[in-house]
């Protein structure tokens, strides 16, 4: 399955988004995802199937003014 | 006034901001600064209890870049204000909000929705719709907006307990452009928290804007591009400081005429062609 995260297309055979953030080694970090422009919170990564197409961000904290 | 007057009348000008009391009127951003150490100092020599942060990707390469900042900016001890900056229609900025609670654990949020990239103006329609659903959604919105009268009525309708309208661009540095509308917003307003969020550059904007009432100043790159981030987060302490107590203290108005502060009343005749 093809998808982006934060921009970049990446070919994976996650099933849901908890599972993703894993594969990309995001499962110890302070982190907030988004799919498809729509925020999906922690507690929900695992319920939340990937699709072909799907645009996902995963944030986290940085320096703001 | 003795000092423990001074010291009882202080402790009862207390900035409130969503029912929370602010030590510190100067409110710092954590960007653009020469290295982490020299934001930690700078932050020290702010006074500041409120900081503002953001969220960004977060890259594969260096996982965890984000929490280490986290875990740094939350020894600083200060409450988190999260912004939405780079935002430029309602439904990025909803979702960065959300994003933002969970990650920093607060319902406050610096909503920004931008317009332009040149200016950075706040595109002000898009922000009052984000305000009105953020503000349903339990957060407390503190909105970067412009200095007009009518937006500031919508987002207060909205739910806004707070306004946080402009000095100038973001980053221009170019202080108070329009003294006037933001006088009118402090008489309109009198019982609204209002804050002046970008554009500052100098501590006597700073002071500018506390002496006509503001109730603080949201600075970043005029503490951290300064020469000397830590001596000029000091300097702008001491202006807000300066021309919060000059509020208070009543300014005298401006007039046309001089008139000698030195008594008339007594002064010799020493020049006898004066007489006439």
């Amino acid at each position: 399955m093809k998808i982006t995260v934060n921009g970049e297309t990446r070919i994976t055979e996650a099933k849901c988004l908890e599972e993703l953030c894993h594969e990309l080694g995001f499962a110890d970090v302070k982190i907030a995802t988004a799919r498809n422009g729509d925020f999906v919170p922690a507690k929900s990564r695992a319920a939340v199937p990937l699709a072909d197409g799907d645009a996902i961000e995963v944030l986290s904290p940085r320096q703001g003014g | 006034m003795s000092s423990r007057a001074n010291g009882a009348e202080e402790a009862k000008d207390v900035l409130t901001l969503y029912g929370e009391p602010v030590s510190s009127r100067l409110l710092l951003g954590t960007s653009l600064y020469p290295s982490p150490e020299i934001m930690r100092r700078s932050v020290e020599a702010s006074g500041a209890n409120i900081l503002t942060v953001s969220l960004r990707r977060e890259s594969s390469r260096d996982a965890g870049a984000g929490s280490r900042f986290w875990d740094m900016v939350k020894g600083f001890g200060a409450r988190i204000l999260p912004n939405t900056a780079g935002c430029h229609t309602p439904r990025e900025a909803i979702t960065t909000a959300q994003m933002a609670r969970e990650v920093f654990e607060t319902n406050w949020v610096k909503l920004e929705v931008i317009a332009n990239d040149d200016t950075l103006q706040p595109e002000v329609f898009g922000l009052a719709e984000a305000a009105e659903v953020l503000c349903r959604d339990g957060f407390q919105v503190f909105p970067y907006c412009t200095e007009d009268l009518s937006v500031a009525e919508r987002l207060l309708r909205a739910g806004c307990q707070v306004l946080m309208p402009w000095a100038a661009p973001i980053g221009t540095g170019r202080g108070l452009m329009n003294p006037y509308a933001l006088r009118s917003l402090r008489a309109y307003f009198p019982d609204t928290p209002l804050i002046v969020d970008a554009g500052i550059g100098a501590p006597s904007h700073a002071a500018e804007a506390m002496e006509i009432g503001f109730d603080g100043i949201l600075l970043n790159t005029a503490v951290a591009k300064a020469h000397d981030s830590v001596a000029m987060a000091a300097a702008f302490a001491k202006a807000i400081e300066a021309g919060r107590l000059a509020y208070r203290a009543g300014i005298m108005p401006p007039r046309d005429m001089a008139s000698p502060s030195t008594p008339v009343a007594g002064l010799a005749f020493l020049d006898a062609s004066r007489a006439s």
